[in-house]
C-alpha cells in the first residue's frame, strides 16, 4: 500500500512535469498574439500555444485526478494552473526563459520540440493507459511543432547574416537549459521503473541526433561549455516565472473562481 | 513595403473526391513556407485534406471591363442549359 501511494505522487510529479511545462511554454508563445513580425506566422505561433495549452488540459487534469484518488481533494486543471505559486510549478527551467527576439523564441520552439517528440513517443508506450493516450494525441501535434521549428532554425540560421547572428546568440543563451531535459532524478526513475513514464535520459539519443542534425543545417555551432542549469522540475525556479505566472493568474487570483 | 513576401493563392480540398477551391491568399517567402502558412492560416478547423499554393503573380485574370463581351452573350442562350429533357424515373437524382 505504501508503495502504490508513493507511485501515485511520483505519477503526479510526473505528470506536473509534462503540463506545467506545456502550460509554461504556451504562455510565452502567446504573448506573441498581436506582436509576431507578420500575419501568418502571428496565427502560427498563436495555433502552437492553443496546442499546448490544450495538452495542459489533458496532463494536469490527469494530475488532479491522480492527486485526488481517494482524498476526494476537490483540485482540477484549472486550479494547478491558476492557484499554484511558482515553487510548486514543475516545468523545465527551457520554457520559462523569457521571448526575446523572434530568433530567440523559435529557437527555444525548437530545443523543446525535439525533446518534446520523442518523449511522447516514448510515453505513448505507458503502461498507464491514461498516460499512453494523452501522449498519442499530444503525438500528433507535435511533430508538426518540431517540423515548423526545424524548417525556421535551418531558415534563420542558413539566412542572412544578421539573422545567422541572432539565432547563434540565441543558441549559445539557451544551450545551459537543454541538459535539465535529459536528466533523471529520483521521481523519474521512480516512474521509470513502473513503466508508467519514460526516464528522461533515455530520450538524450533521440534529442541528440536531432539538435545535432538541424544545427548543422543551420550552420550553428553548438556552444562547448557544459555546464547546465537545474532545479525546475523540483520546483526551483527563475525569477521570470513568477513575473510570468503575475500575468496569467492575476485573473483567478484578484477574482477567484470568475466565470464570462 | 518593398521587400513584403510574395502573395500565394491557396487552394484546399475539403475532402476527397472534392475539387480544390480557392479559399484566400496570403504572403510567404516561398512555396513550401507557403503551404507551412496554409495549414495554419485555412486549416484550423479541420477544412482540408490537400492543400496547394500557387504564385498570385502566375495567375491570368480576365479583365473587369471586358465582362460585357465576355460574358453577356450567354445570357440570352437558355438552350444551352439542359432544361428541355425528361429524365426516366429509373435513372434517379443526376
Amino acid at each position: 500500500m505504501v508503495v502504490a501511494l508513493d507511485l501515485d505522487h511520483a505519477l503526479f510529479e510526473g505528470l506536473c512535469r509534462m503540463g506545467d511545462s506545456t502550460l509554461v511554454l504556451g504562455h510565452r508563445v502567446s504573448e506573441w498574439c498581436g506582436h509576431a513580425p507578420v500575419l501568418e506566422e502571428d496565427i502560427a505561433l498563436a495555433n502552437i500555444a492553443l496546442d499546448l495549452i490544450g495538452q495542459t488540459q489533458l496532463w494536469l487534469g490527469l494530475a488532479a485526478q491522480v492527486e485526488g484518488k481517494g482524498k476526494g481533494k476537490g483540485r482540477d486543471a484549472d486550479a494547478l494552473a491558476f492557484r499554484r505559486d511558482a515553487w510548486e510549478f514543475r516545468n523545465l527551467l527551457l520554457v520559462e526563459r523569457p521571448n526575446g527576439d523572434f530568433g530567440h523564441t523559435l529557437m527555444r520552439q525548437f530545443l523543446f520540440d525535439a525533446w518534446h517528440q520523442p518523449m511522447l513517443k516514448a510515453l505513448e508506450g505507458s503502461s498507464e493507459a491514461r498516460v499512453a493516450e494523452i501522449a498519442a494525441k499530444a503525438g500528433r501535434e507535435v511533430a508538426y511543432h518540431l517540423e515548423r521549428s526545424a524548417d525556421l532554425v535551418i531558415r534563420l540560421g542558413d539566412g542572412t547574416e544578421e539573422s545567422h547572428k541572432r539565432m547563434q546568440s540565441a543558441l549559445d543563451r539557451l544551450w545551459p537549459y537543454t541538459g535539465e531535459m535529459m536528466t533523471s532524478d529520483e521521481t523519474d526513475r521512480a516512474l521509470a521503473g513502473a513503466g508508467v513514464m519514460a526516464a528522461p535520459d533515455s530520450i538524450r539519443p533521440a534529442w541528440e541526433a536531432v539538435a545535432a542534425e538541424v544545427l548543422g543545417e543551420a550552420t550553428l555551432k553548438i556552444p562547448e561549455g557544459s555546464h547546465m542549469h537545474k532545479g525546475g522540475k523540483q520546483g526551483t525556479h527563475s525569477e521570470h516565472l513568477g513575473h510570468m505566472l503575475a500575468t496569467m493568474q492575476w485573473l483567478q487570483r484578484a477574482y477567484p473562481d470568475a466565470r464570462w | 513595403m518593398s521587400n513584403e513576401w510574395p502573395l500565394w493563392e491557396i487552394f484546399i480540398r475539403g475532402q476527397h473526391g472534392l475539387n480544390h477551391r480557392h479559399v484566400g491568399s496570403l504572403h510567404a517567402p516561398d512555396a513550401e513556407m507557403a503551404v507551412k502558412h496554409a495549414r495554419d492560416v485555412y486549416t484550423r478547423r479541420n477544412e482540408g485534406v490537400s492543400i496547394w499554393v500557387v504564385p498570385s503573380a502566375s495567375i491570368t485574370a480576365s479583365s473587369p471591363s471586358d465582362k460585357g463581351p465576355l460574358f453577356e452573350p450567354s445570357n440570352s442562350k437558355v438552350y444551352r442549359h439542359p432544361t428541355f429533357f425528361d429524365i426516366p424515373e429509373d435513372v434517379g437524382k443526376m
